[in-house]
């Protein structure tokens, strides 16, 4: 059935109706497939190895950058031992799930949404469907699991880097004690900020593989379809991250008392 | 064993089918013919399900595939192979891989007997000691022929073949025919063959259905189809334009 209606909106909310479909269906079939280790193994593989020094260098800028922009800040205030202590709350539970998030949104979501693209185009996909495979079970789910396992982990290891990217400036560049700013820093860190982070990282997953798989499943005919379909995952993948983010940070700090 | 009726699809506002009507019996081999754009492959895909109509039926002995789910489609298409025009193998696959591929889905046979089987159906394709070269490495011809041996390996009752000689030279295209007419004597299967390749449609079809202006047109022994009279068969079979289908 068509959505009845015209402009971009009508066309928003069929995209929106069959992407909410397209989940349904491979939260379906996560529970009832059989799990094609070699497949999944290759796609963490894909999405945590390869996405090693692209995490890395994100998350070790972010926390050098945020280290000496906070102690400017509190340098004026005689608070400089306190500079860890906000890289690493900013990491855990904004910088290092957000940024970890857009990196691969850009890196793995495009590739997801190109290489589904090209496969549809090519009747790849069609040929699936008659070798009585479902495109979602084999295609799909694959995906949406080693984005799960691999993005958490990702951020933790951003988290990690950025407290310690933040610790070299602060003690080295700066001359901070590093006694006072490693106590600072693990007083004002709590495990929830970790488990906040942690839990945005899953989310942001599972948003990822689902737009970028929904566009490389209903990508346009050509070069061009494909081209369109893998800018669109980007910027689709990149802007959910970033509202539901907001959103998850309200409802996050309510679950761990922090509002 | 195939029944289609009254089958009506449109792309927007593009009418491609209305009201298709014709029925394919166990073990025929029949052939659709029609010119470029006039739904031959839409219908062909009808059959298996990869398309819905908007308006129709189509039996696959006796059930209506059209209101199936995706996933209930899954169990009907076991009995279909399929090759694509483009041969559509899977470029991230090599030609075992390829090959083998339904069975190491269902994981219903043990590697031994995986191997076996590609070895057997690759050699009827005569492409033995190609189980390692990536599609990239083939040229059209070997394309074709692994998808076919990928469409037949779990030895399918139907066997349906989407314009398998275009692009191809005259001799390779000859192959192409043989091959489908050694698998279809030696499997026994049903054959529905696309094409407006009118060697290939007189050698392979049992029967010839023609499909023109959106409709079943003419069916008939490949005898009685190129031996008509009809001024629109003769036209096709001929490949005689009409003076304002001139481009220049």
């Amino acid at each position: 059935m068509r959505f009845q209606g015209s402009g971009w909106i009508a066309e928003w909310v069929e995209g929106l109706g069959r992407l909410t479909l397209l989940a349904r269906e491979t939260f379906m079939s996560l529970f009832t497939f059989k799990v094609a280790w070699c497949d999944l193994l290759y796609q963490i593989y894909f999405v945590g190895v390869r996405s090693q020094s692209v995490v890395l260098i994100t998350g070790a800028f972010t926390g050098m950058v945020l280290g000496a922009q906070t102690y400017f800040q509190f340098h004026k205030v005689k608070m400089d031992t306190a500079t860890l202590a906000v890289v690493s709350v900013s990491m855990c539970s904004e910088l290092g799930p957000v940024l970890t998030g857009l990196m691969v949104a850009g890196r793995v979501g495009a590739a997801f949404a190109a290489e589904l693209g090209t496969m549809r185009v090519t009747e790849q996909i069609d040929a699936l469907r008659t070798l009585a495979t479902h495109p979602v079970d084999y295609l799909v789910v694959p995906r949406l699991v080693s984005l799960y396992i691999a993005l958490p982990l990702l951020t933790a290891e951003s988290i990690a880097i950025g407290i310690g990217a933040g610790y070299v400036v602060g003690v080295f560049l700066l001359g901070i004690d590093p006694a006072y700013l490693w106590y600072y820093m693990l007083k004002y860190t709590g495990d929830s900020d970790l488990a906040i982070g942690l839990i945005k990282s899953f989310v942001f997953g599972g948003i990822v593989a689902m737009i970028s798989c929904y566009k490389g499943l209903n990508c346009g005919e050509g070069a061009e379809g494909v081209g369109r379909a893998t800018t669109e995952a980007v910027v689709y993948s990149s802007i959910t991250v970033l509202i539901t983010n907001f959103f998850l940070t309200l409802a996050l700090g309510k679950v761990f008392n922090k509002l | 064993m195939i029944e289609v009726r009254d089958l009506k699809k449109s792309f927007g506002s593009h009418t491609v089918l209305e009201g298709v009507t014709f029925q394919i019996k166990k073990g025929e081999s029949v052939v659709i013919i029609g010119r470029s754009g006039g739904g031959k492959s839409v219908l062909l895909k009808h059959l298996i399900g990869l398309l819905k109509p908007d308006q129709g039926q189509v039996l696959i002995e006796g059930e209506n595939i059209v209101p199936m789910s995706e996933r209930e489609l899954l169990h009907v298409r076991h009995k279909f192979g399929m090759l694509f025009q483009s041969a559509a193998l899977f470029d991230s696959l090599n030609v075992f891989e390829n090959v083998s591929f339904a069975f190491r889905r269902d994981r219903s046979l043990p590697e031994g007997e995986i191997e076996k089987k590609v070895n057997e159906v690759l050699e009827l394709v005569d492409l033995e000691g190609t189980q390692m070269k990536k599609p990239s490495e083939l040229s059209g011809g070997m394309r074709k022929r692994v998808g076919l041996a990928r469409a037949i390996i779990y030895e399918p009752e139907i066997v349906l073949y989407d314009e398998p000689t275009t692009g191809l030279d005259p001799i390779v295209s000859d192959s192409i025919d043989k091959l489908i007419i050694r698998v279809r004597d030696r499997l026994d299967v049903t054959t529905v063959v696309v094409t407006h390749d009118m060697r290939s449609a007189q050698r392979i079809g049992q029967r010839i259905i023609m499909l023109h202006e959106r409709k079943v047109y003419a069916t008939g022994t490949p005898a009685e189809i190129f031996g008509s009279t009809d001024p629109i068969i003769r036209q096709f079979v001929d490949g005689i334009s009409n003076p304002k289908d001139h481009l220049f």
